[in-house]
């Protein structure tokens, strides 16, 4: 059966050839690639990044796989180590522009430690966490950001943990920037990382995603837009919030907006590699 | 050219700059550390970067990185170390990612006797890590040989595209010896291969007819697919039976059917010797004298010394040994390879002499276990 596409504004950036993409209706992730993809796609019309300069960094997870699908130099490597093969490549060849793209799990659960030191360093790359609160890929397992008391397969009588609060940990470190943002605001997204894109040192964004299929199916919210609007109601923009406002609670609900925009000296000028 | 007095360890760092190393990046642990001290002294002299990263898993995957993005890169570890790097060597190998990896052997398991000497992780090295592949590890006897090899290890790993380790141990990480150091421009240095087709026709896991495909690397305007699952041609993931066979097939062939690129090794008196002693790394060097002694004696020994482990050498192995009448595998653990040794001269009578001994099993320990057999 033959299948006319018409194009979009983004194809260019995107292995077309490799579609349709495995992602389930309803998910998240597509949000954020292509608000990614805008915010790259706007750095390059700008003349402030060239294309052949860009290197995607993925581990494992249903997030990492836009590795797949993006038409950069791009990997898809092991799951947690997404971070420090990106501190490869950049201290390699400095004039790459190196972004990790991951999940909850693969960036701060499994890939905790080097995200932590990599921030400490406040090296040069720019990661993107998307966090759905679970481990989609493996079937819906408990994820270090999953809030407290909510069901997972590995969970059965509801969370007993404490969830990791990610914008305060990476702000704590002294990275450069640090938002946090939401697939409910879209415009936001794009915004944060082409900030987060044109900065010397470490810069973070995290991006709260919904995965219906692994994370709303098992806390009662199967259907994708009703759990796109649980979120929704639970996300508060401030412009310039303070870290005291990251909380990061299922019941309270979460702030997004820019918590740390600083300018110290990234690694590569520490080293005498940027002048 | 320049002749100094140096370590194993040393000689290995002075062997990856002389080979064009550009990046390193490691975690400390005995008896390695001094590699990543020494490298982060002398590398940035000469336009590269050294970083002590926050483990060996961290370590691993920068090189991984750094080599993607064009640049010679190396790790330095010992045992532990490189129990947490097998996860990412995996990855290195199904993205046939050229590096190279110092394995520096210290007594075992687990924390053991870090400052001693030890040969237990002969197949660690080699099957340490998850998947069918084959992986090239070097074994010097000496700190000139630690410098030759670690030059070796650069070539085969940039132009088979494959991650190639070096094998040394804590006995010889740490003995000052003599070394010819040689220049650059003295050495013959190989750099992998690059593309030849513009971007629109490169496939980055198409191989030439060496089975290694030409490498473009991040930067170069390719759009190149690095991918740890299992990938065609072009990069792209295809879990069918057809693609995984071509996939191992050849990741395995390439290294077998250029081996002859790779291995190597050095006799003693092997022409006429009735008996034939097989003993790689520091272990060698006190046959080497026992043999020697042995000769004196009247007692017609011989020394077979492999400088490569893997892939193990059977048509060099079964030349030498054709006309021995007894061969012994010394070695300090409890007889590892001489199980390859004996499956290879399955005809011989080939006897396990396995000494654990925290320096090196000195040559009156090794002629009193074997003296009965002689
Ligand atoms: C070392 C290792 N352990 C476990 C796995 C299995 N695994 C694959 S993805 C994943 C978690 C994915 O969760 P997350 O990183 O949050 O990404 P998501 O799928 O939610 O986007 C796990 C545990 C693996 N690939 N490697
Ligand atoms: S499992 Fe969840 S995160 Fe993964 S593709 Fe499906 S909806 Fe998205």
């Amino acid at each position: 059966m033959a299948v006319s596409r018409q194009v979009h504004p983004l194809d260019k950036y995107v292995r077309v050839d490799r579609l349709p993409h495995l992602w389930c209706p309803g998910c998240g992730i597509g949000i954020v690639m292509s608000a990614m993809l805008r915010a790259i796609g706007r750095r390059i019309s700008e003349g402030l990044v060239r294309e052949e300069n860009i290197v995607i960094v993925g581990g494992i997870g249903c997030t990492a796989r836009m590795s797949l699908y993006l038409n950069f130099d791009t990997v898809h490597a092991i799951h947690g180590r997404a971070i420090p093969f990106a501190v490869g490549v950049k201290l390699a060849n400095p004039k790459l522009k190196v972004i990790v793209v991951g999940g909850d799990g693969d960036i701060a659960g499994i890939g905790g430690n080097h995200l932590m030191h990599a921030a400490r360093r406040n090296m040069d790359i720019t990661v993107i966490m998307v966090n759905n609160m679970v481990y989609a890929m493996t079937g819906g397992q408990l994820a270090p950001t999953t809030p407290t008391g909510l069901y997972t397969t590995t969970t059965p009588r509801g969370n007993p943990e404490k969830p990791i609060n990610v914008v305060k940990l990476v702000a704590s470190l002294g990275a450069n920037y640090v938002a946090r943002a939401s697939v409910t605001h879209p415009a936001l997204i794009e915004t944060y990382v082409y900030r987060a894109l044109g900065k010397e040192g470490f810069t973070f964004v995290e991006v709260l995603s919904t995965c219906p299929e692994m994370f709303g199916r098992h806390i009662g919210i199967k259907d994708a837009v009703q759990l796109f609007m649980e979120l929704r109601g639970k996300v508060k923009v401030k412009a310039k919030p303070s870290l005291n406002e990251s909380y990061y609670d299922w019941e309270s609900g979460f702030v997004i907006g820019e918590y740390v925009d600083k300018d110290d000296p990234g690694y590569l000028r520490m080293i005498g590699l940027l002048r | 050219m320049r002749v100094e007095y140096v370590t194993s360890n040393i000689a290995i760092a002075e062997g990856a700059m002389a080979s064009g190393l550009r990046f390193f990046a490691g975690y400390p642990i005995t008896p390695t550390s001094d590699i990543l001290e020494y490298l982060a002294e002398e590398l940035p002299k000469r336009g590269g970067v050294v970083i002590q990263l926050e483990d060996e898993i961290a370590s691993i995957n920068a090189v991984i990185g750094a080599s993607w993005a064009g640049a010679k890169a190396m790790t330095a570890t010992s045992g532990p170390g490189y129990s947490l790097m097998v996860e990412a060597l995996s990855f290195a190998i199904i993205t046939e990612t050229p590096l190279v990896v110092v394995y520096v052997m210290r007594a075992g398991p687990s924390t053991g006797v870090p400052t001693r000497s030890c040969q237990y992780d002969v197949f660690q090295v080699r099957y340490g890590s998850h998947g069918n592949y084959e992986l090239p590890v070097l074994v010097p006897w000496s700190a000139q040989e630690a410098f030759d090899l670690t030059v070796k290890a650069f070539n085969v790993s940039e132009m088979l595209r494959v991650p190639t380790v070096i094998l040394s141990d804590a006995m010889l990480a740490h003995t000052w010896e003599k070394v010819i150091i040689r220049n650059p421009s003295e050495l013959e240095i190989v750099n992998r291969r690059k593309p030849e087709v513009p971007p629109q026709e490169y496939m980055p896991f198409k191989p030439g007819e060496d089975l290694v495909p030409p490498m473009a690397c991040f930067g170069d305007g390719y759009k190149v697919m690095v991918e740890s699952l299992t990938h065609d041609e072009r990069g792209y993931y295809s879990p069918t039976t057809e693609v995984q066979e071509r996939m191992i097939r050849r990741l395995v062939e390439k290294v077998r059917r250029n081996s002859h690129l790779i291995v190597d090794y050095e006799t003693y008196f092997t022409s006429s010797a009735e008996y034939m002693f097989f003993a790689y790394g520091s272990t060698a060097r006190s046959v080497y004298a026992l043999v020697r002694e042995l000769r004196r004696e009247g007692i017609r020994a011989g020394l077979y010394r492999p400088k490569t482990l893997w892939p193990f050498d059977e048509g060099g192995l079964k030349k030498v040994a054709s006309k021995a009448k007894r061969v012994f595998v010394v070695e300090n653990n409890v007889g590892l390879m001489y199980k390859e040794v004996a499956r290879v001269l399955r005809d011989k009578e080939v006897i396990s002499v396995g000494i654990i001994d925290l320096d090196v099993p000195s040559p009156d320990r090794i002629k009193e276990v074997i003296s009965e057999w002689l």
